[in-house]
């Protein structure tokens, strides 16, 4: 019997193919939806914790009041020894010294007079060091657009959009202008080596990256840093843990009594992203949540269709003698059976399509050059755990109920009346 | 020769619920079939033919009042029950065939054996068996879209015979054929009765059927008129 049932399902185009294909559509678009919004939230906040906030970040607390203008002035001292301390105490992480700073960079001519100058947002990170992870937690490598990376003091590497407005070449010197930690005037010469694209406005429209010797140096912050980030060694950000983290640290080191004390932020803590956090998780979950409901709710009306479209078959095979149960029992289970090869294929075809997503990406740079937030000119999906099984929620599920719910008229309806179907 | 009873009609009543009203399809109805009978049920549309037949098949169960059918009540079978009844008793043939249409004609005509759980060596036998009876041998592995009306009717026979039931209801099983498709058909199931024994009852208001039939009940209005045996009235003239 089973056979037999097997061999109509697959004759009968109406029973088999469009309907997986439906469920087809339907589980590659609630997989791609998911993939695609989460990988747009996630990029967000993966861009922020890579170039700005960390998995935690520790300033002392004076900075952290005055965060937006970097003030170095208020920058933290002995950042050996507080990463010392902190990568023993948390041994799963790691940290590093970074120095932000703002300043002017000055592109002389042949004579040393000012050719062309530009503001500048810049970063002092661990260049040299072979274990900081600087360089490939900041996607340095795959950002160079020409050049190289910095390899000894007094090179230095500046977007590239930024140096095509000031006209820069690689080998050309540049004069850093800016202030040191005590305030006074620091005047620096670098050499351009490299020329970064990071793929972010804010990024792009005038970053330099110099090693972190030669930023302490030009500034004047021996063993002092504008702020320490940590990273948890699976570089992936754990809210709950990094919360944890926060406290202990906190209660170890915070002293409210002295505003140069340390004290540890988590990244929802930072640039306004616990907000961001909290609306990501919420747009991903409304989002997700009302395209797997619209979802289900068209393959279930598939389902349903399907149903009563066969109201006259079913009225002729109980005529011939199939009980309702059977009849039922039959539906259901070819309705599984279409579900789940329509989840499989639609989930396939849907991480396919994320996949080269994730690995392509959309670019909206041209929607993002005037931003001001650290976030990604090409969105990109994400296939996380849960969109290789998100699809059989409408997928099956839902083409089962309907399919149910058309199947109660099976024992709802006289039997005389579903035979009644075959006349018409 | 004294016939058995396979079917009782007691005083049936069968009513539907039209607006806020009744309308009674089936009104006192008492009759008796036998083994191996060849009976049509005639009369004109509305007459309640089918609803007669419906609750003769366990398709309907009556309002009021009682049909036996092979010593079990109508009235009183569970879904299961009727099922049963249906599956191992009675077999049915529509006016419009009702073909499974992705299924060949071998497998239509196995489909109520599969039903019965029957071994696959005593089903293909049964199944072949049938076809022959309705002579289309030649058209195993066919589908239903390559038949013509009449083969159709004669595969819904044979998926009506291939279980041997004691009973079959044939609805208006000719008012799609043409005059010599009819009577092919007929034919057919005429032989099926007299070398089966099977009981044959047909709703039809088809003259060429009429001519076959050894018993006309005449309904109107969903009252028995008459009940006319034709043996009886050749053998009276």
């Amino acid at each position: 019997m089973i056979k037999f049932l097997i061999k109509g399902l697959i004759r009968d185009r109406n029973r088999s193919m469009f309907p997986i294909l439906t469920v087809t559509v339907g589980v590659s678009l609630t997989v791609l939806i998911h993939c695609w919004v989460t990988g747009i939230f996630s990029d967000m906040i993966d861009v922020n914790a890579r170039f700005s906030t960390g998995h935690v970040k520790i300033m002392s607390q004076s900075y952290l009041e005055n965060i937006d203008q970097s003030p170095n002035d208020l920058a933290l001292m002995n950042a050996e020894d507080i990463i010392a301390e902190a990568e023993s105490i948390f041994s799963d992480m790691n940290f590093t010294t970074r120095i932000r700073f703002g300043g002017l960079l000055d592109a002389p001519d042949e004579n040393g007079e000012t050719r062309s100058q530009g503001t500048v947002m810049g970063l002092g990170i661990d260049l040299f060091s072979t274990n900081s992870g600087e360089i490939d937690r900041m996607n340095i490598q795959t950002s160079l657009m020409a050049g190289e990376i910095p390899n000894e003091s007094g090179e230095i590497l500046i977007s590239k959009e930024f140096a095509d407005n000031l006209e820069v070449k690689l080998g050309d010197p540049v004069t850093l202008i800016s202030s040191t930690m005590y305030g006074s005037m620091a005047m620096q010469n670098f050499t351009v080596v490299g020329m970064v694209e990071f793929g972010m406005s804010a990024m792009d429209r005038g970053a330099i990256i110099i090693d972190l010797a030669d930023a302490q140096y030009a500034l004047d912050m021996v063993d002092a840093a504008s702020e320490i980030v940590g990273y948890f060694d699976d570089g992936i950000y754990e809210d709950e843990q990094a919360q944890l983290v926060v406290k202990d640290y906190n209660a170890r080191f915070l002293d409210v009594t002295d505003e140069f004390s340390p004290i540890m932020q988590s990244l929802r803590q930072q640039n306004q992203l616990d907000a961001m956090l909290s609306y990501s998780e919420a747009m991903i979950g409304i989002i997700v949540f009302i395209f797997v409901l619209a979802m289900s709710i068209v393959l279930w009306n598939a389902g349903l269709l399907g149903g009563i479209r066969r109201y006259g078959e079913y009225g002729l095979r109980l005529a011939i003698g199939e009980n309702k149960g059977h009849v039922f029992r039959s539906m259901i289970s070819e309705s599984v059976a279409i579900g789940i090869a329509g989840s499989f294929i639609g989930s396939i075809i849907g991480l396919g399509f994320a996949l080269y997503l994730q690995v392509y990406g959309f670019d909206v740079s041209q929607f993002t050059q005037k931003t001001t937030m650290m976030i990604p000119n090409v969105y990109r999906a994400h296939i996380t755990p849960v969109a290789y099984y998100i699809g059989f929620v409408p997928g099956l599920f839902s083409t089962v109920l309907g399919t149910a719910l058309s199947g109660i008229g099976i024992y709802r309806r006289k039997t005389a009346d579903l035979f009644k179907e075959l006349e018409t | 020769m004294e016939k058995s009873s396979i079917i009782e009609i007691n005083n049936l009543i069968k009513r539907f619920p039209v607006g806020g009203g009744f309308f009674t399809a089936l009104d006192d109805i008492n009759l008796s079939f036998s083994k191996g009978e060849f009976t049509g049920i005639v009369g004109p549309s509305g007459s309640g033919k089918t609803t007669l037949l419906n609750i003769l098949g366990s398709l309907d169960v009556p309002t009021e009042g009682e049909a036996t059918v092979l010593d079990k009540k109508i009235s009183t079978l569970s879904h299961k029950q009727a099922a049963q009844l249906r599956n191992g008793h009675i077999g049915f043939i529509f006016q419009t065939y009702n073909l499974l249409p992705v299924y060949t004609v071998y497998e239509n005509v196995e489909f109520p054996l599969l039903l019965l759980k029957m071994p696959a060596r005593e089903r293909e036998k049964a199944v072949q068996e049938a076809i022959e009876w309705v002579g289309l041998t030649d058209k195993i592995k066919s589908k239903p879209a390559q038949l013509s009306g009449g083969e159709s009717q004669r595969v819904a026979i044979a998926r009506a015979m291939v279980k041997k039931p004691e009973l079959v209801l044939a609805d208006e099983p000719t008012a799609n054929l043409d005059s010599e498709n009819s009577h092919h058909i007929l034919r057919t199931m005429e032989k099926l009765n007299n070398d089966l024994n099977t009981t044959f009852i047909f709703a039809t208001h088809d003259e060429k059927v009429m001519s076959y039939l050894k018993r006309i009940i005449r309904l109107e209005d969903g009252q028995v008129v008459k009940d006319d045996w034709m043996e009886l009235k050749e053998a009276a003239s």
